[in-house]
C-alpha cells in the first residue's frame, strides 16, 4: 500500500497544504515549491454546510455498515433519502439510525447486525426521515 | 428602461426558539413547549400549541404547577443552540434570493425584485426547503413594500390552515382585502400608544392608515408614521437595511444565580461581564474611555435591604485591553461595596466608544500600546478557534457559584462535540 503524507492535522477548519511528491527528511524540502492546494475535512465532510449535522450514534445494530457505539456520523438534511441509505428516522417520535428499505409496497428499517431484526413500518407508525448519514467518524485511539 | 416595481418577502421563523428545541426531540413534535429567560425567571416564548395556556412573560415559578397540569415542558433558554439555528435558517435563505437583510434572530428581508416566476411558488419552496434542512417552520410573506410583506406574513400566520404559511399581497385585490381586515394595531411599527391616537381619529383598520393624508400623519406624529402609512398604499419608503452603525454603548449585565454577600464573587462576576463587554467591543472595532460598573440588592423583596450604586470609571486612554478594563472595573467594585447586603445583580456597561485613530482629546494624548493591540488580537484568535473563554483573565472563574440558573437547559446540540445529538441504533 503506498501512503502520501499529508502532515499533522489541524483541528479548527485550517487548511492543510497537500504535496504532490513525497519529502526526503533531513532535505529543504523540494515539495514546497509544489503545493497545489489544501485539503480540509470540513470541506470533505461539508461540515459548514447549514443543512449538515454531526450526530453520535449509541448501539450496535449498524456495526455490520461500520458505523459502531459511539462513532459520530455526518448526516445531511439537503438531500432526498432513497432506498439503501443508511437515515437517521423518527418512528414514532423516537429516533434511530437505520438502513431504509423502500420496496414496492413496504417500508423497512434494517439493521447491519444478525441480532436486531428487519422492522417493517406498517400503517398507523408515523415515519419521519430526518437526514441521511454521508460520512462516519471514529475514534481508533480511544474506542 | 422601465423601472422594475420593487418585491419584498419577510421570513419569519415560527415560534422560534421552542422550534429549535423541538428539531433534536422528535418526541416533542406534538407536545407543547416553553422557553424562559435568563435565570429561569419568565416565559419568553411559546410553541404554538402553548399559547392557549401560557402567557408571555408569566413568572416560572408562578406556573410551574399549572405547566405540569397541561403538559407543557419548559425549557431554560440555550443561546448557543438558537444562534447556531438561526445561522443555519438564514444561510439557506440567502442561497435563495438576491438580497437578504437579517432583521433578527429569527426573521429576515429578502428582495425579490425582478425575480422572474410565480413568486407564492417560490415562497411555498423556501417553506418546505427551511422545514426540511433546517427542521424549523416558517411563514413567508411578499409584497410590494416592506410594510406590506410584514402585513403579509402575519397574515400567513393569522391564517395559516387557509394560506399554508405563505401569502403574496402584490395582487392590489388581495392586499386591499387583507388591509381591510387587519386591525391598525398588527401594523408594523404602530404600537399601543399610536394605535389609540389613530383610532381617536377614526383610523381603524391598516386600509383607512393606507388612506389617511400623509402630510397630516408627519405633522401630527412623524415621519416613521407618514412612511408606514405610504408603504401600505403601496409605495417602498424603505430599502434593504444596511449594517448597523457601531453601537454608541456596550452593556452586560445578568442577575447572579444566587444572593451573594461577600465581594470576591461579586468582582469575579464584574470581571466575567467585563470579558463579554470587551468581545463585544472589540467585535465591532472600537475603543472605550468610560466603563460604568454598578451592583445591586434584589429591589423587590420587602424583607431584604436595598442598596444600589454604580461608579464611573476613567481609563487612562480609549482601549479594547481586557486586562486593563477588568483591572478598573474590579476596582470599581471596592468603592460600591458594602458588606451587610444581599447583592443580586451586576451590569458593566461601556461608554465613550470611538474607533481607532479616531481625533480624540489632544494631540499629546496617551493612545493604547501597539503590544496591547496583538495580545487582544492573540486573544480573540485563540477564543474563536478553541472555543469562548479558553483564554482569559485570572479573575475570571471557568464554573462560577453565582452563574445563571439553567436548569432545564438542553444541550449544545450543534456547537459541543461532547453534547451532540445522540441516537439509537438499537
Amino acid at each position: 500500500m503506498s501512503i502520501i503524507l499529508l502532515g499533522p492535522l489541524a483541528t479548527g477548519g485550517k487548511k492543510l497544504p497537500l504535496y504532490s511528491s513525497r519529502v526526503p527528511a533531513g532535505f529543504p524540502s523540494p515539495a514546497a515549491d509544489h503545493i497545489e492546494k489544501h485539503i480540509s475535512l470540513d470541506e470533505l465532510f461539508d461540515i459548514r454546510a447549514p443543512h449538515v449535522y454531526l450526530v453520535r450514534i449509541d448501539g450496535d445494530s449498524m456495526q455490520g455498515a461500520g458505523i459502531y457505539s459511539g462513532d459520530m456520523v455526518i448526516v445531511d438534511r439537503s438531500i432526498e433519502a432513497v432506498s439503501g441509505d443508511i437515515v437517521i428516522a423518527a418512528l414514532n417520535s423516537e429516533p434511530f439510525c437505520k438502513r431504509l428499505l423502500l420496496r414496492e409496497n413496504a417500508v423497512m428499517l434494517l439493521s447491519e447486525n444478525p441480532k436486531y431484526p428487519a422492522r417493517h413500518v406498517m400503517e398507523g407508525d408515523e415515519l419521519v426521515i430526518w437526514g441521511v448519514v454521508k460520512y462516519s467518524v471514529r475514534d481508533h485511539d480511544h474506542a | 428602461m422601465t423601472m422594475r416595481e420593487p418585491v419584498f418577502a419577510l421570513i419569519d421563523c415560527n415560534s422560534f426558539y421552542a422550534s429549535c428545541e423541538r428539531v433534536f426531540r422528535p418526541d416533542l413534535a406534538k407536545t407543547p413547549i416553553v422557553v424562559l429567560s435568563n435565570n429561569d425567571g419568565c416565559v419568553i416564548a411559546r410553541s404554538y400549541d402553548a399559547k392557549p395556556f401560557v402567557k408571555m412573560g408569566q413568572p416560572y415559578f408562578q406556573i410551574k404547577d399549572h405547566l405540569r397540569r397541561h403538559g407543557i415542558v419548559a425549557f431554560s433558554s440555550n443561546y448557543a443552540l438558537y444562534g447556531d439555528m438561526s445561522e443555519r435558517v438564514m444561510t439557506i435563505i440567502e442561497s435563495m434570493v438576491p438580497a437578504l437583510e437579517i432583521y433578527s434572530i429569527d426573521e429576515a428581508f429578502a428582495d425579490l425584485t425582478g425575480m422572474p416566476g410565480d413568486l407564492s411558488a417560490l415562497g411555498r419552496h423556501m417553506r418546505s426547503t427551511l422545514l426540511k434542512r433546517a427542521g424549523i417552520p416558517v411563514g413567508v410573506g411578499i409584497a410590494r413594500t416592506k410594510t406590506l410583506a410584514k402585513l403579509a406574513n402575519h397574515t400567513a400566520k393569522r391564517l395559516l390552515d387557509i394560506t399554508g404559511g405563505v401569502v403574496d399581497l402584490c395582487d392590489p385585490f388581495k392586499r386591499d382585502w387583507t388591509l381591510r381586515n387587519t386591525d391598525v394595531g398588527e401594523v408594523w411599527g404602530v404600537g399601543r400608544r399610536m394605535k389609540a391616537h389613530l383610532e381617536t381619529m377614526g383610523i381603524k383598520t391598516a386600509m383607512d392608515l393606507a388612506k389617511a393624508d400623509p402630510w397630516m400623519l408627519r405633522q401630527k406624529f412623524s415621519v416613521v408614521i407618514e412612511k408606514t402609512a405610504r408603504e401600505l398604499a403601496g409605495t417602498s419608503c424603505l430599502e434593504l437595511g444596511e449594517a448597523d452603525p457601531p453601537k454608541q454603548e456596550i452593556c452586560c449585565s445578568r442577575m447572579f444565580g444566587n444572593r451573594l454577600t461577600q465581594i470576591e464573587p461579586i468582582k469575579e462576576a464584574v470581571a466575567t461581564y467585563t470579558q463579554r463587554a470587551a468581545e463585544k467591543l472589540r467585535a465591532q472595532n472600537s475603543l472605550c474611555k468610560k466603563i460604568r460598573v454598578s451592583i445591586r440588592t434584589g429591589m423587590f423583596n420587602p424583607e431584604e435591604a436595598k442598596y444600589a450604586n454604580g461608579a464611573l470609571v476613567e481609563l487612562p486612554y480609549p482601549t479594547n485591553d481586557v486586562r486593563l478594563m477588568t483591572k478598573a472595573a474590579t476596582e470599581a467594585v471596592n468603592r460600591l461595596f458594602r458588606p451587610g447586603y444581599k447583592y443580586s445583580k451586576a451590569e458593566v456597561l461601556l461608554m465613550d466608544l470611538r474607533q481607532p485613530g479616531e481625533f480624540t482629546d489632544d494631540l499629546f494624548a496617551q493612545s493604547q500600546p501597539a503590544m496591547a493591540d496583538k495580545v487582544m488580537g492573540v486573544l480573540d484568535e485563540i477564543n474563536g478557534r478553541w472555543g469562548k473563554g479558553v483564554l482569559r483573565v485570572a479573575s475570571v472563574p471557568t464554573a462560577p457559584g453565582w452563574a445563571m440558573r439553567r436548569e432545564l437547559m438542553s444541550q449544545s446540540y450543534t456547537t459541543k462535540l461532547d453534547q451532540l445529538w445522540t441516537v439509537s441504533a438499537r
